[in-house]
C-alpha cells in the first residue's frame, strides 16, 4: 500500500541544515500495526508528517495505491488526506469551541457531507466509543481520555484506509492511554492501518513490526 | 464545505472570541454610523436650501440694474455709473415671449406707525403679480390689486408680525396706517412665511411700487421680477430681456440677470462637493476599522495556527480555509455595519428631535454606500489574515514546539 524510496528531509535552521530524514526506504502493506521508536529527535515526527502528506520531503518518492503522491499539488495532497488517512495527535487537537460531536463531524462538514448523513454517522460514532452522553459536551469539558476518543472517532468518521499517530498516550495516564491503544488495535484488527509513535518500548513491543529510528535512519 | 457551514463555523469562532469580536463591531460601527450621519447631514443641508430657493417661486429671474459678471473687453469709461432699472423697463419686459409676468420691486426703509405705535420696517412696493411670483398668500382681506403699475395708491398689505404688533388681535382692514409721511390704508394682511433668504416676510409692509417710488422720491427701480412662461423658456427670456433692456439704455449692456436655477445649481454643487467631502473623511475611519479587522484577524490566525493545520490535516484545501477567514471577517464587518446604521438612525432620530424646524432625513443611498464599504474592507483587509493562514504549512502549525 505504501512505498517510501530514498527519502530525504532537510530542514534549514540558520546557516546550518538538520537532517531530519536520510535515505528512508519502506514498504507498508495494507492492514500492518507498526510502532515507530527511537530517541527524542531521531526523526520519527518527521516520518509521520511525511506519510501524512503534513510535509514533503526534499527527495525521493512516496508512492500510495501506486499513486506518486509525492508529485502531487497541495490541493491533490488535501484530497487523499481527507479520503485517505485520518490523524491522531499527541496534544488531540480540538477545536476547543465546538462540542464533542461537532469535532467529530468536522471532517464530514469540511467534506461537503449532509447534515442529516452526517448526525446519523456521529451518533453511531458517539455509541461506539461509549460517548453517547458526552456528545453535547464542549472539547475542554472533557477528560483527556475522552478528548482522545474523539479524536479517534473524528479521524475514522471518513472511513480511511490508514491511521496516524503520533504519540496518541503521551498525554494520558497509564489507564487511559491503556484504553486508546484498545481501540487502535480493535481497529486494526478491523482491518484498519494502524502507523503509531511511541515512547513507550511496552507499547512498542505490542506492535506486529517495530521500527526503530535514530538519527534519520531507520535501523534494521 | 456548504455554504450554511462555512457561516456556523466562521459565527461560532465570532462569538467565542468576544472580546475581539466587540473590539471590532464597535470600531465598524462608528465608521459606518459616522459616514452615514454626515452625509445625511449634508444631503438634508442642501435639501433644505433648495426648498428655501423653490419657495421664491418657480421659473423666478431676477434683473437686477448694473453689471455684476466680468465677461472680459474693455473696462467701461470713466464715470460711466449703469443707467438705473425704471418702471418703463419693467413694462417693456411684461410684453415680451417667453415671460408670464413681471413685477418690479422697490425696497427701503421707513418708519410705520399707528396712533403711538411706531416701528422702522422693510416697506417693499411692487405689484399684484408679485404674490404669485414669490407664493405669497393673505390670512385677511386681499393684496394689491390688479391696476396700473405706474399709478400709485394709498394701500398697504401687512407682514403678519406687523400686523400684531401695530394692531394686537383687533381686524386692521380698512384701517389707516401712516408709512413716512403718508397715510395708508390697510387691504390685507400677509400669512405667516418665516425668514425667506435673509428677508423675515412677516414684518414687511408692502404697497404698490408707484407709491413706494414717491415714498422714497425715487424713480429708479431695486429691481425686477420675471416669471418665465416654463422652465424651458428661461433661457429665450433671459435674452430677451437683455435685448430689450440694451435698446432701451442706448446699446448698453448694463444689467445682470440672475436665473434662480443658475443659483439652485450652484448652491447644489457646492453641497453635493461638501457632501461628498464630509462623508469621504468619515469613509477614513471605515479604512481604520478595515486596518482593525486585518490586524485582530491576523492575531487570530497565528492564536489558531494549530486550528489551521488540524484543519488541513483533515482535508480542507486552501481555498476552503481562505473561505472560513474571509467569512468571519465579511461577518464581522457586516454585522458592525448593521450596527452603525441603527446608531446613525437613532442619531438622525435624535437631531431631529432636537432640531424640529431642520428636516433631517437619513439618506438610503448613503446607507448602501457605507454598508458595501463595511463589506468590502471587511473582505479586503480580510485577504491577507485569510491567505496566511492557508498558506501555514501543516506539519509546523501541528507542533509544538
Ligand atoms: N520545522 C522544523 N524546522 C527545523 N528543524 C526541525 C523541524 N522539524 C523537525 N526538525 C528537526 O528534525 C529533527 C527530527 O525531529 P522530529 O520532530 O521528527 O523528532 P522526533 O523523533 O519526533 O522527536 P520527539 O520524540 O522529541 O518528538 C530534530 O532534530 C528537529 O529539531
Ligand atoms: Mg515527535
Amino acid at each position: 500500500m505504501i512505498s517510501l524510496q530514498d527519502i530525504e528531509r532537510i530542514f534549514p535552521v540558520g546557516d546550518e541544515e538538520v537532517h531530519a530524514l536520510r535515505a528512508i526506504n519502506m514498504t507498508i502493506t495494507a492492514g500492518e500495526y507498526i510502532a515507530i521508536m527511537g530517541p527524542s529527535g531521531s526523526g520519527k515526527s518527521t516520518l509521520l508528517n511525511i506519510l501524512g502528506l503534513l510535509d514533503q520531503p526534499n527527495q525521493g518518492t512516496y508512492l500510495l495505491d501506486q499513486e506518486k503522491v509525492s508529485e502531487l499539488d497541495e490541493d491533490q495532497q488535501a484530497e487523499v488526506r481527507r479520503h485517505k488517512i485520518g490523524f491522531v495527535f499527541q496534544f488531540f487537537h480540538l477545536v476547543p469551541r465546538l462540542t464533542a460531536a461537532e469535532n467529530i463531524e468536522l471532517p464530514m462538514t469540511l467534506a461537503g457531507i449532509d447534515s442529516a448523513e452526517r448526525k446519523e454517522r456521529v451518533a453511531v460514532a458517539l455509541a461506539d466509543f461509549s460517548l453517547t452522553n458526552r456528545g453535547g459536551h464542549r472539547a475542554d469539558q472533557l477528560s483527556g481520555g475522552q478528548r482522545q476518543r474523539v479524536a479517534i472517532a473524528r479521524a475514522i468518521i471518513m472511513e480511511p484506509k490508514m491511521i496516524l499517530a503520533d504519540e496518541p498516550t503521551g498525554n494520558l495516564d497509564r489507564a487511559a492511554g491503556y484504553e486508546v491503544i484498545e481501540i487502535l488495535e480493535t481497529l486494526n484488527s478491523n482491518g484498519m492501518t494502524v502507523i503509531m509513535v511511541t515512547h513507550d518500548p511496552e507499547l512498542g513491543l505490542r506492535a506486529r513490526r517495530c521500527i526503530q529510528m535514530v538519527d534519520g535512519r531507520i535501523i534494521p | 464545505m456548504q455554504s450554511q457551514d462555512i457561516f456556523r463555523f466562521s459565527g461560532k469562532a465570532i462569538i467565542s472570541y468576544r472580546f475581539r469580536t466587540v473590539l471590532m463591531l464597535i470600531a465598524m460601527a462608528i465608521g459606518v454610523a459616522s459616514v452615514v450621519l454626515l452625509i445625511s447631514l449634508g444631503e438634508s443641508a442642501r435639501r433644505y436650501i433648495t426648498n428655501q430657493f423653490s419657495s421664491l417661486g418657480t421659473n423666478l429671474i431676477i434683473v437686477l440694474p448694473g453689471r455684476s459678471e466680468t465677461v472680459g473687453g474693455p473696462p467701461p469709461l470713466l464715470g460711466a455709473t449703469p443707467r438705473d432699472l425704471t418702471l418703463d423697463d419693467a413694462m417693456a419686459l411684461q410684453r415680451l415671449a417667453g415671460v408670464a409676468c413681471v413685477s418690479p420691486i422697490v425696497v427701503g426703509s421707513a418708519p410705520v406707525s399707528r396712533k403711538q405705535l411706531e416701528r422702522e420696517v422693510l416697506v417693499v412696493g411692487a405689484t399684484a403679480d408679485l404674490a404669485t411670483m414669490r407664493k405669497l398668500e393673505v390670512s385677511q382681506g386681499s393684496f394689491l390689486p390688479r391696476t396700473d403699475p405706474s399709478r400709485g395708491s394709498a394701500v398697504c398689505v401687512l407682514g403678519s408680525k406687523l400686523k400684531v404688533e401695530l394692531f394686537g388681535n383687533n381686524n386692521p382692514l380698512g384701517q389707516r396706517v401712516r408709512i413716512g409721511d403718508r397715510r395708508f390704508r390697510v387691504i390685507g394682511v400677509l400669512s405667516p412665511m418665516g425668514v425667506s433668504l435673509g428677508d423675515d416676510i412677516d414684518e414687511t409692509v408692502t404697497i404698490p411700487v408707484a407709491s413706494a417710488q414717491a415714498l422714497f422720491n425715487t424713480a429708479s427701480l431695486f429691481r425686477i421680477l420675471v416669471e418665465a412662461t416654463g422652465s424651458e423658456a428661461i433661457a429665450k427670456a433671459k435674452e430677451n430681456i437683455r435685448t430689450t433692456i440694451s435698446q432701451r439704455h442706448e446699446g448698453e449692456d448694463d444689467i445682470t440677470v440672475i436665473t434662480q436655477d443658475a443659483i439652485l445649481a450652484t448652491f447644489d454643487r457646492i453641497f453635493r462637493a461638501l457632501t461628498l467631502a464630509v462623508g469621504g473623511i468619515a469613509a477614513i475611519s471605515l479604512v481604520v476599522a478595515g486596518i482593525m479587522i486585518m490586524n485582530v484577524m491576523l492575531v487570530a490566525v497565528s492564536n489558531r495556527r494549530t486550528e489551521v493545520g488540524l484543519l488541513k490535516a483533515l482535508g480542507a484545501p486552501r481555498s476552503q480555509i481562505m473561505r472560513i477567514f474571509l467569512t468571519e471577517s465579511a461577518l464581522l464587518s457586516v454585522t458592525g455595519a448593521l450596527l452603525g446604521l441603527l446608531v446613525a438612525i437613532l442619531g438622525l432620530q435624535l437631531l431631529s428631535f432636537l432640531l424640529p424646524n431642520f428636516p433631517i432625513q437619513p439618506v438610503p443611498w448613503a446607507a448602501l454606500l457605507a454598508f458595501t464599504v463595511a463589506l468590502a474592507t471587511g473582505l479586503l483587509f480580510g485577504v491577507l489574515p485569510a491567505r496566511t493562514a492557508a498558506r501555514l504549512a501543516a506539519a509546523e502549525a501541528l507542533a509544538r514546539r
